[in-house]
C-alpha cells in the first residue's frame, strides 16, 4: 500500500540546511496498521507530511496506494485520508456542515455527501452534537470528527498523525477501538506516535524513526524477542553506585548493564529474570549492600529503542 | 479542468460565506469604517472644498469612499487566512483533491460579495445627503469595484500565506494601505495636490479606479477615464490572482 526507498527530505534553514529525514525506507502492507514510532523531532511527521503530498520530498521514490508520489501526486490525493496533529475545523461551523462540503470536495453529489455525511456521525458518534458548532466540542470529540473528516470518502489508506496527543485516558482507548475497527474493515493505518504503549497495542508492525533515519523495522513481538530475556531494574544503596554496578555487571548470568537516570538504580539485561533476581538478592546481601527496589519487566518497544539509539525514548520523548 | 476549478471554487465559496454570515461583528466592522467617514468627514469636506458646488462635493467623494472601503476591506481579508492557516484548515483542505486556484478564488468572490454590500449602503445612504447617480452608473461602479476587489483580496492572502503571523501582517497592512490611501485623491481630489504629490498619485492604480467612478457617478458612463479604469482593475486582478495562485499551489511545501 506504501512503499518508498530513500525517501529524505532537507530544509534549508537559516542556520544552513538540516536533513530531517534522510534514506527511509518503509514497505506498508494492505489491511495493516503500521506504526511509525520516535522521539519529538525524529521526523515522523515529516515524513507522513511527504506521503500525504503536503511536502515535497528533497530525494528518493515513493508510490502510495498505488499513485507514484512525483508524478501523480492528484492521484494519491483521492485515495488517501490524512488527520494532521492540528485537525482543521472552523469553530464556527457544525461537524455536518465540515462533512457535507468534505464530501463534495471529494467529487460526491450533494445528496451523497450529505448521506455519507449522516453514516460518518453515526459511526464516529457524534450524533449528539452533530448539529452544534464545533468550538463547543470536547477533545475527543474534535478528534472523532477530524477522523471523520478524513475518512468521508472511505480511503483504502490513512495516515494519521499523532492522532491520541493531548487526550484523556478514555478518550484515547476508544480512539484505539476505532482504529482497530478501522483495520478490521480493510483500511491500511499508517499512524506516527511517540506513546510506546500504543504503537505496542495498536500496530501489526512498527518502525522506529531516529534523528531521521529507520533505525529498526518490524513486528513489535520481532523487534523485543531481539532484546532476548528479561531486564531486571536494581536500585541499591549502601555505597558507590559505581562500585555496586560493576559488582552487578561481573555476574555470569548478566549479558548488559545500563546506568539509568536515578543513580542508584541499573537496568540489567539477563536471560532469566526470577532466577536472577534471587541471586541479586544474596549478592548484594552478601556484600554488605542494600536492597531498594528491585522489579522484573520483559522488554518493551522502550528497551528497543534504548538498544538501537542508546537513548530511552521515555526521556527523550520528553 | 475547468468544471472542477469553478466547481470546487464554488465550494470553497460557499464554505467562506458561510463562516463570515456566521461572524456579524466582521460585517458590522467592515460597515462602520466608511460610514464613519461618510458622516463626520463628508460635512467638513462638503465646506472646505472651495471652488466647487456643494451638490457636486459628494459625486466627488462617496466614488472616493466606496474605494477606500475596497482598499482597506480587501487588503485586510488576510487575517482570516492566517487564521484557518494556523488551524490546520488549510493543510486539511490541500490533503484533499481540491483545486489548489479555487481555493483562492473561492475566497476572494466571497470578499467581492461581502464587500459589495456596504459599498452600495454608503450611496444609499448618501442619497438623502444629496448625491445624485443613475442606476447603470452606480451598477457600472460596483462592477470596477468587484474586479478591484479581485485585484487586492489575493495581496492579502499572498502575504498571509507567506508570513503566516498576524503580528507582521498587521503592520504590514498599514504600510500599504495608508499611502495609498493618500495618494489617491480620495480624500481631497488630487488636483489641489502640488506637482510632485499629484505626480506620485498617476503611480497608483487606485488614483484611476478613484476618476474612473468620478465620471460614472458625474454621469459618463463610458469615456478614456473609466476605460482606464475598468482595463487597470481588470489587469491587476489577472495578474494578482495568477501570481498568488501559484503560491496557493505550493502552499504547504
Amino acid at each position: 500500500m506504501i512503499e518508498t526507498v530513500g525517501l529524505g527530505k532537507t530544509f534549508q534553514g537559516r542556520r544552513g540546511r538540516v536533513d530531517a529525514v534522510h534514506g527511509v525506507d518503509l514497505a506498508v502492507r494492505a489491511g495493516e496498521i503500521f506504526g511509525l514510532i520516535g522521539p519529538n523531532g525524529a521526523g515522523k511527521t515529516t515524513t507522513l507530511r511527504m506521503l500525504a503530498t503536503l511536502l515535497a520530498p528533497s530525494s528518493g521514490r515513493a508510490s502510495v496506494a498505488g499513485a507514484d508520489l512525483f508524478r501523480e501526486p492528484h492521484e494519491v490525493r483521492r485515495r488517501i485520508g490524512y488527520v494532521g496533529q492540528s485537525g482543521g475545523t472552523d469553530p464556527l461551523m457544525t461537524a455536518r456542515q465540515e462533512l457535507v462540503i468534505q464530501g463534495r470536495v471529494y467529487g460526491m453529489n450533494k445528496a451523497d455527501a450529505m448521506a455519507r455525511a449522516a453514516a460518518s456521525i453515526g459511526v464516529f458518534e457524534l450524533g449528539d452534537f452533530a448539529d452544534r458548532p464545533s468550538g463547543t466540542y470536547s477533545g475527543g470529540q474534535r478528534r472523532r470528527l477530524d477522523l471523520a473528516l478524513g475518512l468521508i470518502h472511505g480511503p483504502r489508506l490513512v495516515l494519521l498523525d499523532e492522532p491520541t496527543t493531548g487526550l484523556d485516558p478514555l478518550s484515547r482507548a476508544h480512539l484505539w477501538d476505532w482504529v482497530r475497527r478501522l483495520r478490521d474493515e480493510g483500511t491500511t493505518v499508517l499512524m506516527t506516535t511517540h506513546y510506546l504503549d500504543e504503537a505496542d497495542s495498536l500496530s501489526d508492525r512498527v518502525a522506529i524513526i531516529d534523528h531521521g533515519r529507520i533505525v529498526a523495522h518490524g513486528t513489535p513481538g520481532e523487534l523485543k524477542r531481539q532484546i532476548a530475556g528479561d531486564v531486571v531494574l536494581v536500585g541499591a544503596v549502601g555505597g558507590d553506585p559505581a562500585v555496586i554496578r560493576r559488582l552487578l555487571v561481573g555476574q555470569p548470568y548478566v549479558r548488559e548493564a545500563e546506568e539509568t537516570t536515578k543513580p542508584e538504580v541499573t537496568r540489567l539485561y539477563v536471560q532469566d529474570g526470577e532466577e536472577s533476581m534471587a541471586q541479586i538478592l544474596k549478592l548484594l546481601d552478601s556484600n554488605g549492600f542494600r536492597l531498594k527496589s528491585i522489579s522484573l519487566t520483559s522488554p518493551s518497544l522502550d528497551d528497543v529503542f534504548l538498544r538501537q539509539t542508546g537513548r530511552s525514548l521515555r526521556d527523550a520523548a520528553g | 479542468m475547468l468544471v472542477k476549478v469553478a466547481r470546487d471554487t464554488w465550494l470553497v465559496f460557499q464554505r467562506a460565506l458561510g463562516q463570515t454570515l456566521r461572524t456579524p461583528i466582521l460585517i458590522v466592522v467592515t460597515l462602520g469604517q466608511p460610514l464613519v467617514f461618510l458622516f463626520l468627514f463628508g460635512p467638513l469636506l462638503k465646506n472646505s472644498l472651495r471652488g466647487i458646488a456643494p451638490s457636486e462635493v459628494f459625486t466627488i467623494y462617496i466614488p472616493g469612499l466606496m474605494v477606500q472601503l475596497v482598499l482597506f476591506g480587501s487588503l485586510a481579508v488576510g487575517f482570516s487566512l492566517t487564521a484557518e492557516l494556523n488551524r490546520g484548515v488549510i493543510e486539511r483542505f490541500l490533503v484533499t483533491p481540491v483545486s489548489r486556484f479555487s481555493l483562492l478564488l473561492g475566497r476572494t468572490l466571497r470578499d467581492a460579495v461581502i464587500l459589495v454590500v456596504p459599498s452600495s449602503l454608503i450611496v444609499v445612504l448618501s442619497i438623502p445627503f444629496g448625491l445624485h447617480v443613475r442606476p447603470a452608473g452606480l451598477i457600472a461602479m460596483l462592477g470596477i469595484m468587484v474586479l478591484l476587489i479581485l485585484a487586492l483580496a489575493p495581496v492579502s492572502y499572498g502575504l498571509a500565506l507567506a508570513l503566516k503571523r498576524d503580528e507582521v501582517l498587521g503592520p504590514l497592512f498599514n504600510m500599504v494601505t495608508v499611502p495609498l490611501l493618500l495618494l489617491s485623491g480620495i480624500l481631497i481630489p488630487m488636483s489641489y495636490a502640488p506637482g510632485w504629490l499629484r505626480a506620485a498619485s498617476w503611480v497608483n492604480p487606485v488614483t484611476e479606479v478613484v476618476n474612473g467612478g468620478r465620471q460614472l457617478f458625474a454621469g459618463h458612463l463610458w469615456n478614456g477615464t473609466v476605460a482606464l479604469a475598468v482595463i487597470l482593475a481588470a489587469a491587476l486582478a489577472a495578474v494578482t490572482l495568477t501570481l498568488v495562485g501559484r503560491l496557493f499551489l505550493r502552499a504547504a511545501r
